[in-house]
């Protein structure tokens, strides 16, 4: 298969008063077709930047990001994008702010057609009877299925998710794990997952990739595909266990500190 | 008992009230008409002045609601250009401050001497001047706090700025923009009676209070305070109707 997403020696830095401050340095990552990658990484080393970088909401200062063999230099429809915050618009309905998308990409769907597309995904997720409510008639939990129903509304080849869960209890969070297994057997898409949560980055996705601290650089790739079971036992397994330790050792070393050294 | 009685049989009542007390007052006191009228004194200065008093409302309303319309353009205008330019708001806000800070009733007699004759103008141009300023910072405020959250979902689409102002900003912004047009409509109603009062020959309720003023016939005087209330009331409560129609969503449905 080919890459979807190739991210290739991308270096960037921002612009402050304090002169340049650089945040990502010759990042490389690429993304196969159909596949979740997750990015993790010590706070503020660029994640968010980087993710910025693949929608084409801004252009790195060096290096290229491709998808599906088209340079990005400007955003373009074929992407989805989901933040900690679901940022759903209050005047409208659910059903209207899962549309939304719609309305901006062009397509030739009747209204009938963008209310069924929107309806199936909604329900998918387990929002069926709450079309017509408000966001704020929502829990946080119900809100961020429905800003992920948005944000693959228009079938977008990639999904870009920053922090999707972060915001969210524990409890919530696993549900929605299991609703984005849902989300992706019916739903073909690639994504890329930043994520604060070692478990989280194992459980959804197919390669987890440790960035070093700010400029960040790929430090570490971990392959996580699970033999393809989704079930939430797995990750009381030995095996994830494993994982885990070594994810956790990665980022202990890209914080500045040696992998030995304790936690706590 | 069921809402809507509630909602008018409430008000109404303490309305009486009120009457009921101010006309209690003033006999008790017994104040003179020229201290205080009473509403029993208002009454025939109603009756006798009725036609000047539908003809001068009508005046005094369309001049507000037009310098008002006016200052709803414009302040949004420069409310949309110091919320998107950075530069811009640095470089209006200080102007926009310091023209604000000037009293209009001191503008108004010179406005008067500038423009003799031509009361329309005048008046609706002291109702803009004196409202603009609420509507163009609550617009700015509300452009410039946008979550860049909200901006890159629908840039990330390739959403043209036009497209992300009508789908996001504009609606984000209303209840902003209503709250300041409460606080505009009652002083663009000001401006107007400020400039009506002060021009000579000149029309409206204002200028109706003037005359009383000059023919010392104080009945009408307080009708004419009471006329502007009524007015007064009627404005404030278009704006509330127009806020539930396209701002309705910001209320809150637990609402007090
Ligand atoms: N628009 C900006 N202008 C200047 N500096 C910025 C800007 N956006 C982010 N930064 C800085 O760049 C660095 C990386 O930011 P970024 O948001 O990409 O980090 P992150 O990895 O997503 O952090 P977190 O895990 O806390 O979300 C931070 O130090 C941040 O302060
Ligand atoms: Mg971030």
């Amino acid at each position: 298969m080919t890459n979807l997403i190739d991210i290739k020696g991308v270096t960037h830095a921002y612009k402050t008063d304090k002169g340049p401050l650089p945040v990502l340095d010759g990042l490389d990552v690429s993304v196969k077709e159909g596949e979740f990658c997750a990015v993790v990484g010590p706070s503020g080393c660029g994640k968010s930047t980087l993710t910025r970088l693949v929608a084409g909401l801004m252009k790195p200062d060096q290096g290229e990001v491709w998808l599906h063999g088209e340079r990005v230099t400007s955003p373009r429809s074929t992407v989805g994008m989901a933040f900690q915050n679901p940022v759903l618009l209050e005047w409208r309905t659910i059903l209207d702010n899962v549309i939304l998308p719609l309305e901006i990409v062009p397509n030739n769907m009747t209204r009938a057609d963008r209310e069924d597309r929107a309806r199936a995904l909604l329900s998918l997720v387990g929002l069926d009877g709450f079309e017509d409510k408000r966001p704020s008639e929502l829990s946080g939990g119900m809100r961020q299925r429905a800003s992920l129903c948005r944000a693959i509304v228009h079938k977008p080849e990639v999904l870009i998710m920053d922090e999707p869960f972060g915001a969210l209890d524990a409890f919530t969070r696993e549900d929605l794990w299991q609703t984005m297994h849902a989300l992706r057997a019916e739903e073909p898409f690639t994504g890329v997952l930043i994520t604060h949560d070692l478990r989280e980055s194992i459980y959804l996705a197919d390669e987890v990739v440790v960035l070093s601290g700010r400029p960040a650089r790929t430090q570490y790739r971990m392959d996580t595909r699970l033999d393809g079971r989704t079930d939430i036992d797995l990750l009381y397994t030995p095996e994830v266990a494993t994982m885990l330790g070594t994810l956790r050792d990665q980022i202990k070393i890209a914080q500045g500190r040696s992998a030995t050294e304790d936690a706590l | 008992m069921n809402k809507t009685v509630r909602q008018w049989a409430i008000p109404t009542f303490a309305i009486i009230l009120f009457l009921l007390l101010w006309e209690l007052l003033v006999w008790a006191n017994g104040w003179p008409n020229y201290k205080m009228a009473s509403p029993t004194d208002i009454g025939p200065a109603f009756v006798k002045y009725w036609p000047l008093f539908l003809e001068y409302s009508w005046d005094t309303l369309w001049r507000t609601v037009v310098g008002l319309v006016v200052a709803v353009i414009i302040g949004t205008g420069i409310g949309m250009v110091m919320g998107f330019s950075r530069t811009m708001r640095d470089a209006l806000y200080p102007l926009l401050v310091g023209f604000n800070a000037v009293p209009k009733a001191t503008v108004v007699p010179v406005i008067a001497l500038l423009f003799v004759g031509q009361h329309d103008f005048n008046t609706i141009l002291i109702a803009f001047m004196i409202s603009f300023f609420p509507i163009a910072v609550a617009v700015s405020i509300g452009l410039s706090t946008l979550e860049p959250e909200y901006r890159d979902i629908l840039r990330s689409l390739g959403a043209s700025n036009l497209t992300i102002f009508w789908k996001i900003a504009l609606p984000k912004t209303l209840p902003e923009f209503f709250g300041a047009l409460k606080v505009s409509v009652t002083l663009a109603f000001i401006g107007t009676n400020l400039m009506e009062i002060v021009e000579p020959h000149g029309r409206g309720l204002g200028h109706l209070f003037d005359s009383g003023k000059i023919n010392a016939d104080y009945p009408l005087m307080f009708a004419v305070l009471i006329a502007l209330a009524a007015l007064g009331i009627i404005l404030f409560y278009v704006v509330v109707l127009l806020e539930k129609i396209f701002a309705g969503w910001a209320e809150r449905s637990d609402g007090y």
